[in-house]
């Protein structure tokens, strides 16, 4: 089905059940969908796995989401920064469970999913502790490891720019997870910058076709 | 017993940037490994990838530069140069899994006599541990670099017969820069390509791992 244009962020959030598994798009606060969080946070709803590059930054976005304690687990490849209080808070005193994975591991599982790959074998993280306890194969000389995909119930992206059909731009390194969450989602919601009438987008400059996007919020 | 003054951090990364070949697709590793972007010499055509997706980013971004869409894999601000493109996560990363990236150079806690990488966690039971691209990159750049002090701070070598810290990636170090030598990791062993400070004997004397002469 074509993009629905919400009115409202918490329009656009509406429906997110209790234990599903939400993409976040963002790289730190680069690209990060700050007030589909928000809007998520006031929705309420609990026992979330969030799927994000970081495990929050500073008080807002992502780290606030987490300091609700509505999220269970965090799959990501850097959870450790300068400012990740929240998240460190919450590890440390065992209320939150990490799943860390390879920021190429991330990027390819969540691609394989939107793209209706069942698994694949790669060399990243061959003989360290990431990859214990799963299936390798010998390939070409090399040790490869068997990694499934990540799918999410839900995916909450930021981009900069959609039409009314959904199609996106982006700008700049606040792209990085957009595009490849919005195709591993269920249902996936996007906040922009700007909405442009249909047929505004140059077809050659769109970077993820409306077909992966089902919500679309000015925010 | 001590080494004499090695060198300074400016110093390994003047080495690193002056054993990558001009036109070479480099990624520079968060902390250390980013002093090498100031050494690179203008006009060698060097195009740095960043992970969180462009590549032939520019200096670090200042006053009116600054663009929160614009960073670097550090998350800080930076700025784009003539020729730059942008890309999502799952190209940018197969530029690195699929061979495409000549060069990275990488920080490390540990290197082994087989090349084996530890960079990524001290393993400490109250860490939290914190991967990124380090293991993508170890896997799938053409040369890995390593830049680190040689011994840590309590006098124990970092260069190491096997990694007691847990593991990035197996047998991927090509090089190794240090602040009193620099190494190449062979299959034939290590191999002691200059001193700084010190000298091939007392290396021999102060590292539990066979090295070899140029």
């Amino acid at each position: 089905m074509t993009a629905t244009i919400c009115a409202t962020a918490a329009e656009a959030v509406a429906g997110i059940e209790d234990g599903a598994v939400v993409l976040v798009s963002g790289f730190g606060m680069a690209g990060m969908p700050v007030e589909l969080i928000e809007a998520l946070i006031d929705q309420g709803a609990t026992d979330l796995t969030v799927v994000s590059n970081n495990a929050g930054n500073g008080d807002t976005g992502l780290a606030a989401l987490l300091a609700t304690g509505r999220v269970r687990k965090v799959v990501c490849s850097f959870p450790r920064q300068h400012d990740s209080w929240v998240f460190d808070g919450l590890y440390r005193a065992g209320r939150i469970e990490l799943e860390l994975v390879p920021q190429g591991n991330l990027a390819e599982r969540l691609r394989a999913a939107g793209a209706g790959i069942g698994a694949f074998f790669t060399p990243t993280g061959a003989g360290t502790p990431l990859a214990e306890g799963k299936e390798t194969r010998e390939l070409g000389g090399r040790t490869h490891v068997l990694e499934l995909p990540i799918r999410g119930d839900v995916a909450l992206v930021a981009a900069h720019r959609a039409d009314r059909m959904g199609n996106l731009v982006y700008r700049k390194t606040a792209r990085n997870f957009g595009p490849v969450m919005a195709a591993a989602a269920g249902t996936t919601i996007v906040q922009v910058r700007e909405l442009v009438d249909t047929g505004d987008l140059d077809p050659e400059a769109v970077v993820t076709p409306g077909i992966y996007v089902d919500r679309v919020v000015v925010a | 017993m001590s080494l004499g003054a090695g060198l300074s951090k400016a110093e390994m990364a003047a080495l690193v940037a002056r054993d990558i070949a001009p036109g070479s697709y480099v990624n520079l590793g968060i902390g250390q490994p980013t002093l090498v972007a100031d050494h690179l010499a203008p006009g060698s055509g060097v195009v740095l990838h960043t992970e969180n997706g462009m590549l032939n980013m520019g200096p670090a971004a200042t006053g009116d530069q600054i663009d929160p869409d614009l960073t670097n894999a550090g998350k800080l601000p930076v700025t784009e140069l003539p020729g730059a493109s942008y890309f999502h996560q799952a190209d940018s990363f197969a530029m690195m899994r699929g061979g495409h990236l000549d060069v990275c150079v990488l920080g490390a806690f540990q290197v082994s006599a087989t090349g084996d990488l530890a960079n990524w966690h001290t393993g400490a039971p109250d860490a939290i541990p914190a991967v990124g691209g380090a293991m993508d990159l170890a896997t799938g750049a053409k040369s890995v670099f390593v830049m680190m002090t040689l011994f840590a701070k309590d006098g124990s070598p970092k260069l190491v017969p096997r990694c007691t810290y847990p593991l990035t990636g197996v047998g991927c170090v090509d090089r190794l820069y240090t602040d009193v030598a620099t190494f190449e990791i062979t299959p034939g062993g290590v191999v002691v390509r200059e001193t700084f400070g010190t000298s091939y004997d007392e290396l021999v004397g102060r590292l539990d791992v066979p090295l070899l002469r140029r």
